[in-house]
């Protein structure tokens, strides 16, 4: 149950977002989000509330990040 | 750009791996997570097997169902049964044993318990049966709570509404737990989704006062492999400080909206923790503004109580934070040693015996974040 899955927001009105889950289609409330979210942009999601939009680029540091560390392997 | 897959690479999960053997380390470690998450994660991709020798990973208390005392599944119980409310509450819950037993027993003698994935499901079973009593029993840690926070705020919540809040928060047990004498803790590695909501400042304590690494993880084996690592390097260096290695998740102040959430709608107060015991400042209860709101207030007529004692009808114990509630672990099951990391399912003499999933004998078998249910799942029953 604590569980908080990746998921990606496929559709937007206006507290409620539907999101995609492998293919599974859900609404979610994104009244606790702090920043503004779009359609393709990926949210941390659990109990039915988003709680974080994930931040891609942030991600895309933390891979540079672990192949830097990585690279004399 | 990236996609999560990545996560769960197996060329950079060796990688991490090799890169882990490395570290000579200057004496054996053992960092503990407070997740059933990660607990999950480790077993179902094989982690502690990859891990050298010398390197431990153990679960705490990271499971909001297993710590539930048995007091306020039994208040629920009775709601259910005698008041006839309809109790909504999470996945596993209902299958969570007590002295008069569980939730889904009472189902079984015709109450009305159902389960819903979040708050909101709850509200909606309250607006299409509005002659009924509806009780949201919301269980879990900072991650459930600011949701359940955020629909308390609603103006239009239907009257025959009402919590049973037994949220708890995760740094006090943790800080809790390094108080327990013989257990060496050489680290944590904190759930990522908490930190999502709550932000690093928190557990800066950890460092500063306990010398103790604190790394925020994420849910994907590159992430744990990342967070031991990272603990690692602090052990050997001899420093101690809060990392996060979930950095597309976790910013360092949190979700500050949803904990302006938290913060409007609960009080933090002491509570019991099943096996456990009282830990101070670790539970949430609903203000006094909220009380219309809270179960706890509107079934019973107590003005004070410790979160999880029921409704405070029940004499609370000699409080020191050692002692038990009444009720809490049959005679027999380990659980409150499972739940502070210092035993293993394995060494519990009921574990796949006696106590399996389907007829679990103490609370760590019933959630899917629960230890023993998740060594059960993944069939870690020898090492
Ligand atoms: S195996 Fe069952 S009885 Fe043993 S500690 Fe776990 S939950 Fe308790």
């Amino acid at each position: 149950m604590c569980l908080a899955i990746p998921s990606k927001v496929v559709e937007i009105k206006g507290a409620v977002a539907t999101i995609d889950v492998h293919g599974v289609r859900r609404d979610i409330n994104i009244t606790l989000l702090p920043e503004e979210i779009g359609i393709g942009d990926y949210v941390l999601v659990h109990a039915g509330f988003a709680l974080q939009k994930i931040d891609r680029e942030a991600g895309d540091d933390a891979i540079k990040l672990i192949n830097e560390v990585l690279e004399g392997d | 750009m990236i996609t999560e897959s990545i996560y769960r690479d197996k060329t950079v999960v060796e990688k991490i791996i090799r890169q882990i053997r490395r570290i000579s380390l200057k004496r054996p470690v053992k960092i503990m997570h407070v997740c059933g998450t990660h607990e999950n994660v480790i077993n179902r991709f094989g982690l502690r097997d990859l891990l050298p020798e010398g390197v431990e990973v153990i679960a705490g208390p990271g499971c909001p169902v297993c710590v539930c005392t048995a007091q306020d599944i039994e208040f629920a119980f009775e709601l259910a049964m005698k008041k006839k409310a309809v109790i909504a509450t999470f996945g596993d819950m209902i299958n969570v044993p007590s002295s008069v037993g569980s939730l889904n027993n009472a189902k079984t003698q015709g109450a009305d318990v159902r389960v819903v994935y979040g708050p909101f499901d709850a509200v909606r079973i309250a607006r299409e049966n509005p002659k009924k009593q509806v009780v949201l029993f919301a269980v879990g840690f900072e991650t459930t709570a600011c949701g359940v926070a955020s629909i308390v705020q609603q103006s239009n919540l239907p009257e025959n509404f009402s919590i049973l809040s037994s949220h708890r928060l995760i740094p006090p047990s943790m800080e809790f737990l390094l108080g327990v004498g013989d257990l060496r803790i050489d680290g944590f590695l904190i759930p990522g989704h908490v930190v999502t909501v709550m932000g690093l400042a928190q557990y800066k304590l950890f460092p500063e006062a306990y010398r103790m690494p604190t790394i925020a993880a994420g849910f994907e084996p590159v992430d744990v492999l990342l967070g031991v690592m990272a603990a690692i390097k602090q052990i050997n260096q001899g420093i101690a400080k809060c990392e996060n290695v979930y950095r597309r998740a976790v910013h360092d102040k949190g979700n500050i909206k949803a904990q302006m959430a938290i913060k409007e709608v609960f009080d933090v107060v002491p509570a019991y923790w099943r096996g456990i015991g009282k830990i101070p400042r670790s539970g949430l209860r609903l203000k006094e503004r909220c009380k219309m709101q809270d179960a706890r207030y509107r079934f019973d007529t107590a003005e004070t109580w410790d979160l999880g004692l029921g409704a405070g009808i029940c004499p609370s114990p000699a409080s020191s934070p050692q002692s038990l509630p009444l009720n809490d672990i049959n005679p027999g099951c380990s659980c409150h040693l499972i739940m502070i990391g210092k035993i293993k399912p394995l060494d519990c003499p009921l574990f796949g015996n006696t106590c399996v999933p389907e007829a679990p004998y103490g609370p760590c078998m019933v959630s899917m974040d629960g230890t023993c249910r998740v060594w059960y799942k993944y069939k870690r029953f020898k090492i």
